[in-house]
């Protein structure tokens, strides 16, 4: 992954994102997706759901160019993203992986990862958006905690939130958000999702679903199947349309829903 | 970014440090080595005997070409010289084949304690419980097999043998010098105490510089490992040129510490040659002053210059020999750690071997602490038939592992007993027990081989059309047959078989066909294929046997025969799923919550 030759500065933009006819495949003969049409107006979320290798985390890589399409064109804001400089596109992209990686440093330089200019007052103000302050606050040290190896433990939930802080301290107009963190009890999940919901706003957010709770935040529903688009709307009319969005939400969603009504009566989580 | 910096978590970590020089300690790490050797002690006898041989006989010349000068010079030619002569050429020949009995004879004794001690310590990790892993981390773990073991190699093949031979060396040389001319040997000795003073000096900054070394090469690895891990953060928010900047300060440390060590050695070595030259001039000088008042022979004068050479080499590679010293006893030290640790839970004595099991399972109030830790199971019982599937349902805490756990003997109770078909777990071995036990986790653990192989871990004798069918049972023979060997494919790396993981762990547990299951059930995944097949496993795998689930899937919970409801280590609730909707309790609004959304 290079710039082109001339990359331009990404142009000024509210966050739309338009996949346009796009195929890819990691191996040949095997397209994750293919020929595929996706309009995300600026500010919209929408939560991408499907089956286990539908495409919805190829398709949200391609954003910030983790890799490039086989054919077709992702555009933000109308630009092809080959053509914008990688550091100038990335910067306006926040992503929360799946994993929520945290180097092993302060909780401070965790957030400020991506602007280590970022003042405490910003660091602290991105923390008590992603529903982070309270719990740093009563760590030893504070933002000055040091977590990781022989550092302090911190939980699924924990690890989560500061993630969002520190996607959230770049100001992207974009966000990537993979909610696939088992390890969360229902307890934490809505705070998080309290603290996505205040994020999301003025931002276009593509969200990799995997529970009913997300799924509740998107404006929009996305159903990914075999690398193409299966059906896409509001959750209200996919559920009387789509037999496959009734089948993911009946079966998989709800099923998991009561999994985390189980594990809901956990103790706010404490530091390890 | 402060990442792997000085001072940092990670760089505060010491490096081999050894404390305890009391002896005590030193005969205890004395005894370990000597207890390794027992298998070995004829060997371990030549390896001495040929390095007392060879060291003899390097010590032997320059004695020789006295005598065979001071025949020379009394005109007694003939045979004289001819004996010394052949006897030089013997004693080269002599001091040929020890050095080679001796390296290989060390060699083979030390490879075989290294081998034996790692052998030891696997045997012995393997005894200790479930919780030393669950407090140890498994790298901490590796480097006593690997690093550890190393420093010792270093120590037990080549260490002794220098600090053997170097002594004896420089013992009998000073030894020799007195005996040929104590005058000229005492004046000669005036440059010790200057060469004692520098090794000393040397000693300690290398060992200081050393241990800087391999913490900052500690910190190179930790800071690539970490960077590596976080690859997709570091491009997603463009910290590429940062990382960089980090790496190449952590980089130049390293370097800076291995150029401290450079000049160490740039100063001490040449500076030992340079007094084994004054050592040399002295002898020339006082010597040649002593012949021509004919107060010493000739000869005796040029023996005296050999040996005066052969005087400083010893010197320098017990210097040498000092970190290598060093760091051999830290790792022993650590090792010892290692051995010394007692397994939580050991055979009582007199246990018997489990009898064939039909799988009925009692927990009479059962209370449970973690170590010193505060009770986290408060008085559990429980009455489970034969062939019962019982899901133990509740949050994160409140116990569901932990009876699952004792239930295995990873653990025993504090108080109460838990029983199967009326006999006391206490009272059975560990092996006759988990025998006849099956135990699934949440995520299948994937060995390195192929999938038959995982499949059949726990009966390797299987045969390849009972694998298949197990594998077809649980439903996960299409699956398999679509891999790119089928049932001949590797596994074993991370990442792209972890849907794999529980569908071979249920065949697994369904081939080797337990009495008794425990079952980590996975949170249900959003994928509906998946999804149903492993229901259908499920249900085949819990069928015909006692069952205990963790569970998290409304499914297996529904079905399972007993629901045992648990928070903060207590039962609240159980009962089958219209037991305990009719009781209208915890169940039933978890129940209900789930079913208004």
């Amino acid at each position: 992954m290079a710039d082109r030759p001339e990359p331009i500065e990404l142009p000024d933009g509210d966050g739309a994102i338009y996949f346009e006819d796009v195929s890819f495949s990691y191996l040949p003969d095997r397209p994750v997706l293919e020929h595929l049409d996706l309009a995300l107006d600026a500010g919209t979320t929408v939560a991408l759901i499907g089956h286990t290798g539908s495409g919805k985390t190829t398709l949200s890589s391609l954003v910030p160019r983790f890799y490039d399409v086989d054919s077709g064109r992702v555009l933000v804001d109308g630009v092809d993203v080959r053509d914008v400089k990688l550091a100038s596109l990335r910067r306006a992209i926040g992503v929360i992986a799946q994993d929520p990686f945290l180097f092993s440093t302060t909780v401070r330089d965790n957030i400020a990862f991506g602007l280590p200019d970022l003042t405490d007052a910003g660091i602290e103000r991105v923390a008590r958006l992603a529903q982070a302050h309270e719990f740093v606050e009563r760590l030893p040290q504070g933002y000055d905690t040091d977590i990781g190896e022989r550092g302090i433990t911190l939980s699924g939930g924990q690890r989560q939130r500061i993630a969002i802080a520190r996607a959230l301290a770049v100001d992207p107009r974009i966000l990537i958000l993979d909610d696939a963190t088992a390890s969360v009890d229902a307890t934490t999940e809505a705070r998080i999702r309290a603290g996505l919901r205040q994020v999301m706003s003025g931002r276009t957010t593509l969200i990799i679903a995997h529970r009913l709770s997300t799924i509740a935040l998107a404006d929009e529903i996305v159903v990914l199947d075999g690398g193409r688009i299966a059906c896409r709307g509001p959750h209200e009319e996919l559920i009387k349309t789509s037999a496959v969005y009734r089948e993911i939400y009946e079966h998989g969603l709800l099923e998991r829903q009561f999994a985390d009504a189980v594990e809901a009566r956990a103790d706010v989580e404490e530091v390890a | 970014m402060r990442v792997h910096q000085v001072n940092s978590i990670i760089s505060r970590r010491t490096a081999a440090e050894v404390e305890d020089w009391s002896w005590n300690t030193t005969r205890r790490r004395l005894g370990v080595l000597w207890r390794l050797t027992k298998p070995y002690r004829f060997r371990t006898f030549l390896s001495v005997f040929s390095l007392l041989a060879a060291t003899a006989t390097a010590l032997a010349p320059p004695l020789l070409a006295k005598y065979a000068l001071d025949d020379a010079i009394n005109n007694e030619t003939g045979l004289n010289l001819t004996v010394v002569v052949v006897l030089f050429v013997l004693l080269a020949l002599a001091n040929w084949g020890m050095t080679y009995v001796e390296t290989y004879m060390t060699g083979w004794v030390g490879e075989r304690i290294l081998a034996d001690l790692r052998k030891q310590l696997f045997g012995h990790l393997q005894d200790l419980s479930l919780g030393f892993y669950e407090r140890n981390r498994a790298g901490v773990l590796i480097s006593r097999m690997t690093n550890d073991v190393e420093a010792i190699d270093q120590l037990v093949t080549d260490g002794v043998t220098t600090l053997a031979q170097s002594t004896l060396l420089l013992s009998g040389t000073a030894f020799l010098l007195i005996v040929l001319d104590p005058r000229l040997a005492l004046v000669t000795l005036i440059v010790i105490p200057f060469m004692v003073i520098a090794s000393a000096l040397f000693r300690s900054r290398s060992a200081r510089a050393y241990s800087s070394v391999r913490e900052r090469l500690g910190l190179v690895t930790a800071t690539l490992a970490e960077d590596i891990a976080g690859m997709r953060m570091v491009q997603a928010f463009v910290r590429e040129q940062r990382a960089t900047e980090n790496f190449r300060t952590v980089a130049l440390d390293y370097r800076e510490s291995n150029m401290t060590t450079v000049r160490l050695n740039a100063y001490y070595f040449p500076f030992v040659s340079l007094l084994a030259t004054l050592a040399l001039a002295i002898v020339l000088g006082y010597g040649g002053h002593l012949y021509l008042n004919d107060a010493i022979a000739l000869t005796t004068l040029f023996a005296f210059m050999l040996y005066v050479n052969n005087f400083f080499d010893p010197i320098q590679q017990l210097s040498q020999l000092y970190n290598t010293f060093l760091s051999a006893a830290a790792a022993l030290d650590k090792i010892i750690g290692v051995l010394d640790e007692e397994p939580d839970v050991v055979d009582h004595p007199g246990a018997e071997p489990l009898a064939h099991i039909e799988g009925q399972v009692r927990f009479e109030d059962v209370h449970f602490a973690y170590g010193r830790g505060s009770e986290v199971l408060h008085g559990i019982d429980l009455d489970v038939p034969t062939g019962t599937t019982v899901a133990l349902v509740g949050h994160t805490g409140a116990g569901k592992s932990t009876i699952a756990k004792l239930l295995a003997r990873f653990y025993e109770p504090t108080s109460g007993r838990i029983t199967i078909d009326g006999v006391d777990l206490n009272d059975v071995t560990q092996d006759s027990l988990r025998h006849q036990l099956g135990i699934v986790p949440q995520e299948g653990f994937l060995f390195a081989g192929t999938v038959a192989e995982n499949i059949a871990f726990a009966k390797p004798d299987a045969r390849p059309e009972d694998i298949v069918r197990a594998a077809q049972t649980v439903g996960a023979h299409e699956f398999i047959l679509r891999l790119e060997d089928g049932y001949e494919t590797q596994l074993g790396e991370r990442g792209s078989r972890l849907s794999l993981g529980q569908r071979v762990a249920f065949a697994r547990a369904l081939l080797a066909d337990p009495r008794i299951l425990i079952l980590d059930e996975a949170t249900s995944s959003v994928d509906i294929g998946t999804e149903r097949t492993i229901e259908e496993a499920l249900r085949t795998l819990l069928s015909d046997r006692t069952s205990f689930v963790i569970a998290h899937r409304l499914s297996t919970i529904r079905d399972a025969d007993l629901i045992v409801v648990l928070e903060h280590g207590q039962v609240i609730e159980q009962g089958s799923h219209e037991d305990l909707l009719a009781r209208q309790g915890l169940y039933t609004s978890l129940y209900g919550d789930w079913a208004a959304a």
